[in-house]
């Protein structure tokens, strides 16, 4: 897998960590953390909109959200909530955040399974934390499949 | 040099008073340059392998438990080389006092104390109500990171006997006291792993065979310190049975939780003899023919005739 098959935006992100040491990754994903957007006000106080990921060490919860009648080519819109003393829940979601938002399903489907690994964070952070940041993608994917109505 | 200890009337009441500080008494200390000058060494020791890095007590080092004291081949802890290089690189030398806090109500931090054990570190403290009562309180926190001045360590053989326990250890034991720490999902064999955590693959679920459940976190009070003593003894010679003298060994998923538990029971409690099993439910529910209970009764152990 190249960052080729990424969307620009995420293979962006994905050449910023590569091109650090493993230390500095760390650093980076706690400014990704810290730069993950707060939920919208209709979001916030109705949090059984959203469904906790959990394979994540700690609590996070995600919604996807598209426009009416949205086709295969609308942006998606991607909410995150995880808790501050959860660094690097956060830090996985920012990264997801600012990587796909505002893409379309088609594009966000076509991002393989197995893109967290390419942060090069696996050893830094371990592959049992890891997982969690896959597991998220997953979920994404999976959403944003059945409100488009590809790949069912 | 071991630094003072620290009087108060609750931890006066615990086997060990010497295991544990308050935040008060750190935040003192500090304040008198006890880090600066080499008297006390800081260790935070987390869950989360970031949360040190958004803030923590001003000139503490940071010890993840995965990346630092697990061996990445093997399923064990880190030999006595890496040990030594560790510490020394943490600023830690053999007869330095060390205090370690964490996320959680300590559960890592006991944890990465647990395995200070292993190696026979002879001064190591928990902060009483850890990471998450120092950030309630307000207290200092930075973003700077230390740079020790390394520390001399020498390379000790880890002794696993007194405090740790393997598979068979634990079939042997079979008869006498087990604690259980997990959730009570998981001693039932309702789930293999904890609410809301990740599947860590375990094919069988339940519970060792008379095992006591008590889960770790009731140990602590909500402000994460340690329950009094009368607690404790409430919580462990009352509900689970335990009495004095007992050899006793504390389980959990991978031995972090139990590690909390092993802590309360060792220091708090007095129990000379208490292990903790680290290969846990990951590896007897997946052992073959170890026996197991499911449900919420404790069960019993076949009584075995011959040799």
């Amino acid at each position: 897998m190249t960052t080729q098959a990424l969307p620009s935006a995420l293979a962006a992100i994905v050449d910023d960590f590569q091109a650090l040491t493993e230390p500095e990754r760390l650093q980076l994903l706690l400014e990704f953390s810290e730069g993950l957007p707060q939920l919208p006000d209709r979001l916030k106080d109705h949090p059984e909109l959203l469904e906790q990921v959990v394979e994540c060490q700690s609590p996070l919860f995600l919604t996807i959200e598209t426009e009416k009648n949205a086709g295969p080519a609308s942006p998606v819109h991607l909410y995150f909530k995880a808790p501050v003393e959860a660094p690097t829940t956060r830090g996985f979601a920012g990264v997801l955040h600012e990587g796909l938002d505002g893409l379309s399903a088609e594009q966000i489907l076509a991002v393989p399974d197995d893109m967290p690994e390419l942060l090069g964070l696996t050893r830094a952070i371990t592959p049992l934390r890891m997982r969690g940041m896959t597991a998220m993608l997953g979920r994404i994917k999976r959403k944003v499949s059945a409100a488009s109505g590809i790949g069912r | 040099m071991p630094y003072a200890v620290e009087q108060n009337d609750k931890f006066a009441a615990y086997a060990h008073p010497e295991r544990l500080v308050s935040t008060e008494w750190l935040a003192a200390a500090l304040a008198d340059g006890a880090v600066e000058n080499g008297g006390l060494v800081v260790v935070e020791s987390d869950e989360d392998v970031l949360l040190y890095e958004t803030g923590h007590i001003p000139g503490a080092v940071k010890i993840d438990w995965h990346t630092d004291l697990n061996d990445d081949v093997t399923r064990d802890y880190v030999d006595g080389a890496a040990f030594a290089a560790l510490a020394a690189a943490k600023g830690i030398s053999r007869d330095s006092t060390v205090v370690i806090y964490g996320d959680k109500s300590n559960w890592w931090a006991a944890y990465a104390l647990w395995v200070f054990t292993l190696f026979g570190h002879q001064d190591v403290r928990l902060l009483d109500g850890g990471r998450d009562k120092w950030v309630a309180e307000e207290r200092e926190l930075t973003r700077d990171r230390p740079s020790p001045t390394a520390g001399t360590y020498p390379e000790v053989e880890r002794n696993d006997a007194p405090i740790r326990a393997f598979k068979d250890d634990v079939l042997a034991h079979l008869g006498k006291p087990l604690i259980d720490v997990r959730s009570p999902e998981e001693y039932t064999g309702q789930r293999t792993h904890m609410p809301a955590y990740p599947e860590e693959g375990a094919l069988r679920g339940g519970h060792i065979p008379t095992a006591a459940s008590i889960p770790w976190a009731r140990a602590a009070a909500p402000d994460g310190t340690f329950r009094d003593r009368a607690e404790l003894e409430a919580l462990y010679l009352g509900e689970a049975g335990l009495t004095e003298g007992d050899d006793v060994v504390a389980y959990c998923r991978i031995g972090e939780r139990s590690s909390h538990t092993w802590f309360a029971l060792k220091y708090l409690l007095g129990f000379e003899s208490v292990r903790n099993y680290d290969g846990s439910w990951t590896e007897w529910g997946n052992a073959v023919r170890v026996p197991i209970v499911k449900g919420a009764e404790r069960g019993s152990v076949a009584v075995t005739t011959g040799v």
